[in-house]
């Protein structure tokens, strides 16, 4: 922790970065959101599993990057992130929207996550996303910091509820999900704390023609979270913050993590993973499968 | 409703180079397919919007046809590559939220082939026949007009207004 916030202060004081992205501690098992201009400030800064925020959204914010740019110069920004954040960085410098030398990632080893403010951290209560997680050392960073720890054990309860959808009939599955989307209320927070819903104007926003009802009944909540959830598939790295947003607790991540399941089934492709290759919606095969088409 | 009777609607969405040419083809062959599909032509089959098909959906269709080009034979070069990846993603989303697959359902066909223009309308026509009318979502039409009785009025009176035109 003291290294972490002397290497914080070392970047801001040589005036390296511009500003240093991070979590503070709030109270007992809770913390928020920071952001560092000052050194001085620099000492309340925290790593810690109840860590939850995804940073890597401020990073297309636009009033944050206008803090990276002076008169005469642009500076880097630094992002503490924990190795499924930087998956999420690593698919927006795939998609163009950052570039990796405007950054730097402070990254830790990662041990898991609670799923929520206000539990304990246990096996129990670990993050639904920690329990699959390969990378516990993160795969792009230019500062590690944390010391190697084991995760603790949890059952998949995400990919036994998919697979329990699967058996069903489709009316079984439609009647479901409608009665789960009926819950949405049209809050977006599921799109305001997704890394990559970067629109700078989403599709539920125009007007003229309104493709996506904004009312908030059965058809426009269900059209939305289709797209919603067509516009992540192959995309989202499964960092879970729209479960956690959501205040209905409608099981976004789980039509997510059922549309990843999909890309890597039929094309061996994991979101956010490598830099050199491109994305796989924005590329194409010509040996892909025909299979769908008569 | 008599199910006999009944006669599905079906929008197909084709792109202008080939498939929309195809289908001239078999209209100018005399050919003879069912009238179920109502098509919309689009430059590429890339084109497509999945919110276009949401819509029309939305809108009381109960099976939607996209189609375009053959691969290596698209207008733009790579249109249709495109478009292929994206709808195997977009068919295993509806799969999962519980849309059968037979509702939508995708097609190269080109310029000359008029023959299987006629085929493949008549392939979804009686697969969406089978399938019987898409209830589940015009069910929730019904709910919409419901909470917003006023709008049905308001649709009652373009539909009116729109047969006094013609």
């Amino acid at each position: 922790m003291e290294e972490l916030r002397e290497y914080a202060k070392e970047l801001l004081e040589k005036k390296e970065v511009a500003a240093v992205i991070g979590y503070t501690q709030v109270s007992e098992n809770r913390t928020k959101p920071i952001i560092i201009t000052d050194p001085a400030d620099a000492s309340k800064l925290v790593f810690n599993e109840y860590c939850l925020n995804n940073l890597s959204v401020y990073l297309t914010k636009a009033r944050i990057n206008a803090m990276c740019r002076t008169k005469d110069k642009i500076m880097k920004l630094a992002i503490c992130a924990k190795p499924c954040d930087v998956h999420s960085i690593v698919a927006l410098i795939q998609e163009n929207q950052v570039h990796r030398n405007d950054i730097v990632i402070i990254s830790f080893n990662c041990h898991g996550a609670v799923k929520d403010f206000g539990y304990e951290f246990s096996g129990e209560n670990l993050a639904s996303k920690c329990i699959t997680c390969e990378t516990h050392k993160p795969l792009y960073f230019d500062k590690i910091f944390g010391e190697e720890k084991e995760t603790p054990k949890a059952s998949d309860a995400a990919l036994a509820r998919i697979e329990e959808l699967e058996s069903m009939t489709h009316e079984e599955r439609f009647e479901y999900f409608n009665n789960e989307f009926d819950k949405c209320i049209k809050c977006y927070a599921c799109r305001a704390v997704c890394p990559l819903c970067y629109c700078q104007r989403c599709i539920t926003d125009k007007a003229i023609p309104r493709w996506i009802e904004s009312s908030s009944h059965q058809r426009g909540n269900f059209s939305w979270n289709i797209v919603r959830a067509f516009h992540l598939s192959a995309r989202c790295t499964g960092c879970g913050e729209c479960d956690r947003a959501c205040p209905m607790d409608i099981p976004l991540s789980l039509i997510n993590r059922r549309m990843a399941m999909e890309a890597k089934k039929s094309f061996s492709y994991v979101s956010g993973r490598s830099l050199e290759t491109p994305t796989l919606v924005g590329s194409f095969n010509e040996k892909d499968s025909d299979e769908l088409f008569m | 409703m008599d199910k006999e009777k009944w006669e599905p609607k079906i929008v197909a969405f084709v792109c202008n180079w080939c498939t929309y040419t195809g289908a001239d083809l078999a209209g100018t062959s005399r050919m003879k397919y069912p009238a179920n599909a109502k098509m919309i032509r689009v430059m590429c089959s890339g084109s497509i919007d999945p919110v276009f098909i949401i819509k029309a959906f939305e809108r009381g269709a109960d099976g939607v046809l996209v189609s375009g080009c053959h691969p290596n034979d698209c207008h733009y070069n790579a249109g249709n590559f495109h478009a292929r990846r994206r709808w195997d993603f977009f068919h295993e989303l509806l799969d999962f939220i519980g849309i059968e697959k037979e509702r939508l359902q995708f097609s190269w066909i080109s310029a000359s082939e008029g023959k299987k223009f006629a085929d493949v309308i008549a392939k979804v026509t009686k697969d969406i026949k089978t399938l019987g009318p898409f209830t589940a979502y015009k069910k929730m039409n019904s709910e919409f007009t419901a909470v917003f009785p006023e709008i049905q009025e308001v649709v009652k009176e373009t539909i009116i207004k729109e047969k006094e035109t013609v």
